[in-house]
């Protein structure tokens, strides 16, 4: 191991379709499998279709071939779509599931934060659920006492210790979850994707948080879509693409040929995204998402105040009742800015034939700030079926645009709404009038700001 | 956003948490039967501590009695078996009033099926934290059989207070009523290891747990005494666990005249028998609990 405090070798976890889909079997499926499905292999070998034979127990690896090390005190983020794997390379390495192929090797205490708040009971107080959660997570009793009067303070929950946590606000506790996962001491800590919670000055909390983590001296793998705190935290990242390591290096290096893997441009295409990172039927697709301007023309850079249309591109393999067309739009930090569908719009169709369409979003003046936004889509009948469900399948940038004409621009990260609004100068105070004249009004002007 | 890589890296980790001499985990495949790893299950005692008096505390929330559903269960089977077996069957009890000779027995098969239906249904009730956290996964069973010793020490004190209405004083044989609970605790711990494995793959189980209960409570010596049958068939009745349990309980308390002992050793191996391959099962099986439940 010599300084490695985890090393992982060939790493590979296949799941069985059949598995994946049903979470459980009933005892005659099993039995059906166990005593029909040999002699029907077998039959299909004896007829020399190996590869038919084969099909029947089709598996998908979720990750393979995974190899890499990371040193005592390294902070390493790992990032990646959706169902690429990311999250069942940190189920392995806490011993949640067992790998189908390979190996690793830990040195050291493992801390999983997997998810805030495992185990917490509704109907248990906050002092409870904090030694209950701090044993879960491997805590000894003593050193939750110890740690505790940190943890409540940290969690900002003093007041309600002693209340049964269904009472809680959800912010509350994810705080009081965050906390005492953030107090436990490990050598090694796993994360995953827990920093997209609470409201925003916790939000900020939690990063600080996570920062004491890492200077620590302790070794960290950090899953997150958040490229900021991946960008801030880490020294180095590793993007997983379809269960493979695509790129292990520099985190600048790494976050920028991800993000640019995303295709900055005017149009989209969605055909070939991975079938892991979209659910739902699939009898009706988003095929391509195209960005036009007023003219109608695709939209090279779209810049804050723009008038904008977004075009979904869909093709349907057969008629498909009643459906309906929804985007959302996140932040990078995954926070909803805004969504909008055909079905809250009341335009209903009453069916879609076979074939290539589109719909069309107008924009009319779009009021984001500067900044990447990502895109989810989903298309179903407003009944229990759904199409296609596409899970921050795109990203868009905003630019910085010259609304005012003043030639300055608006900066990057002033916040997510750019507000319709004009400034307008008020009454100042006149250079020729002095203070001592008009003593009243001064007094108001400053309680006014 | 800007950070200094260098300055992160160069913080040096503290002896306390990167320790040298730390234990390398291996994280591989397994193949065949699994070690159980009893000593990291002793490691995470407090987890088990912790999981048990989470039990205990929830259980009773929200019910209007609260604990009073220990005492009632047992208390009430009891009227319904005096009444019917006792009074209108006439069925022999060993020369011991018949309430508290089944109420007796009532106690500890109360606190065997509880915990068996609870144990086996653990893993499905837990699945949230299987996914997401790693513990030893036998704790979860464990602690849901531990926790309904709570409950058995309500019903046993009202089982005292029969036996001083019955003007019944207890012997030295009590002193060996512990093992006879452990005994209890044993079986029932085995069956929860087997089913709530089995009910992972495969939710028919839930479904077979009540009438299994069932059909055990009349295959134990609860309404009847085992004096009804002959030796050796006495003995190898014993085959069934809970006939020692039942016949230690009323030896120690009541001072039933025949010595249990052939019976009580025959129903402790088969209860090492089951807990033992309950837990290989157990283990075996844990890997896909994860993937599956």
């Amino acid at each position: 191991m010599s300084d490695l405090a985890i090393r992982v070798e060939g790493l590979g976890k296949e799941y069985s379709i059949g598995q994946s889909r049903e979470t459980y079997k009933t005892l005659r499926d099993t039995l059906s499998d166990a005593f029909i499905a040999p002699f029907r292999r077998a039959t299909k070998l004896l007829r020399g279709q190996a590869a038919a034979a084969a099909e029947l127990d089709e598996t998908i690896w979720a990750l393979r071939h995974v190899t890499f090390g990371v040193k005592r005190g390294e902070v390493v983020g790992i990032i990646g779509r959706n169902g690429a794997g990311k999250t069942t390379l940190l189920r392995i390495l806490s011993q949640i599931t067992e790998p189908s192929e390979g190996y690793a090797e830990i040195q050291g205490r493992v801390g999983t934060l997997l998810e805030v708040g495992s185990g917490f009971h509704s109907e248990l107080t906050g002092r409870e659920n904090t030694y209950l959660n701090g044993a879960i997570l491997g805590m000894k009793r003593a050193e939750i006492r110890r740690k505790f009067d940190e943890i409540v303070a940290f969690a900002e929950v003093e007041r309600f210790i002693d209340t049964p946590v269904k009472h809680y606000s959800t912010g509350m506790y994810v705080r009081l979850a965050f906390s005492v996962a953030a107090h436990f001491e490990s050598a090694i800590l796993l994360v995953d994707e827990v920093l997209a919670v609470g409201d925003a000055s916790f939000q900020k909390k939690c990063l600080g948080a996570m920062n004491n983590l890492s200077r620590g001296g302790r070794t960290v793998l950090l899953v997150s879509h958040n490229m900021a705190a991946i960008e801030n935290f880490c020294s180095r990242a590793i993007w997983i693409d379809q269960g493979k390591i695509r790129q292990d290096g520099d985190t600048r290096e790494v976050v920028k040929n991800y993000l640019s893997s995303f295709t900055g441009s005017s149009q989209i295409s969605l055909d070939s995204l991975a079938t892991q990172s979209r659910r739902g039927s699939g009898e009706v697709r988003y095929t391509k998402i195209e960005f036009l301007g007023s003219d109608g023309k695709p939209l090279k850079i779209i810049r804050s105040g723009d008038s904008l249309t977004v075009r979904l591109h869909f093709h349907s393999d057969k008629r498909i009742p009643n459906p309906h067309f929804g985007i959302e739009i996140y932040t990078d930090l995954g926070v909803l800015v805004t969504a909008a569908s055909t079905w809250a719009a009341g335009l209903d169709t009453p069916f879609l034939s076979r074939g290539d369409g589109y719909v069309d979003l107008e924009i009319d003046w779009l009021n984001l700030m500067p900044d990447r936004y990502y895109i989810s889509l989903w298309l179903e009948s407003m009944g229990p079926i759904s199409y296609d469900l596409l899970d921050r399948c795109a990203t868009f940038d905003v630019e910085v645009s010259n609304f005012y004409q003043s030639g300055r621009g608006i900066h990057k990260r002033s916040g997510v709404i750019f507000l319709p609004c004009k400034w307008r100068l008020g009454r100042l105070p006149n250079p020729g009038e002095s203070s001592k004249t008009r003593p009243r009004e001064q007094k108001s002007e400053s309680r006014l700001r | 956003m800007s950070q200094d890589p260098v300055a992160r890296q160069s913080a040096v980790a503290p002896a306390c948490l990167h320790d040298e001499e730390s234990p390398v985990i291996r994280i591989q495949p397994s193949y065949g039967w699994i070690p159980l790893k009893l000593r990291e299950l002793w490691e995470y005692r407090e987890l088990i501590y912790f999981l048990t008096w989470r039990d205990v505390k929830v259980r009773y929330k929200q019910t209007v009695l609260g604990a009073g559903w220990a005492i009632i269960q047992p208390f009430f089977s009891m009227l319904v078996f005096s009444l019917f077996f006792g009074r209108l069957a006439k069925i022999p009890s060993d020369g011991i009033p018949y309430p508290i000779f089944s109420y007796a027995a009532l106690v500890p098969w109360t606190f065997f099926a509880h915990g068996l239906s609870q144990a086996s249904n653990s893993l499905i009730n837990s699945a949230n934290l299987i996914k997401k956290v790693y513990f030893p996964r036998l704790g979860i069973p464990l602690a849901t059989v531990l926790s309904g010793v709570v409950d058995f020490t309500l019903a046993f004190i009202v089982l005292l207070g029969m036996m001083l209405f019955y003007g019944i004083v207890p012997t030295v044989n009590t002193l060996w009523l512990p093992l006879f609970l452990l005994l209890a605790l044993v079986t029932a711990l085995g069956v929860g290891f087997w089913l709530s494995a089995m009910n992972v793959q495969f939710r028919d189980v839930r479904y077979t747990i009540p009438f299994l209960t069932q059909f055990w409570l009349f295959a134990t010596p609860i309404a009847y005494p085992s004096s009804l049958l002959s030796e050796p068939w006495r003995t190898l009745y014993g085959l069934n666990p809970m006939v020692g349990v039942v016949e230690g309980f009323r030896w120690a308390l009541l001072g039933t005249d025949t010595a249990p002992g052939p019976i009580v050793t025959v129903s402790a191996l088969a209860a090492l028998t089951v807990l033992v391959s309950g837990a290989f099962y157990f283990r075996r099986m844990e890997k896909t609990f994860a993937d599956v439940v």
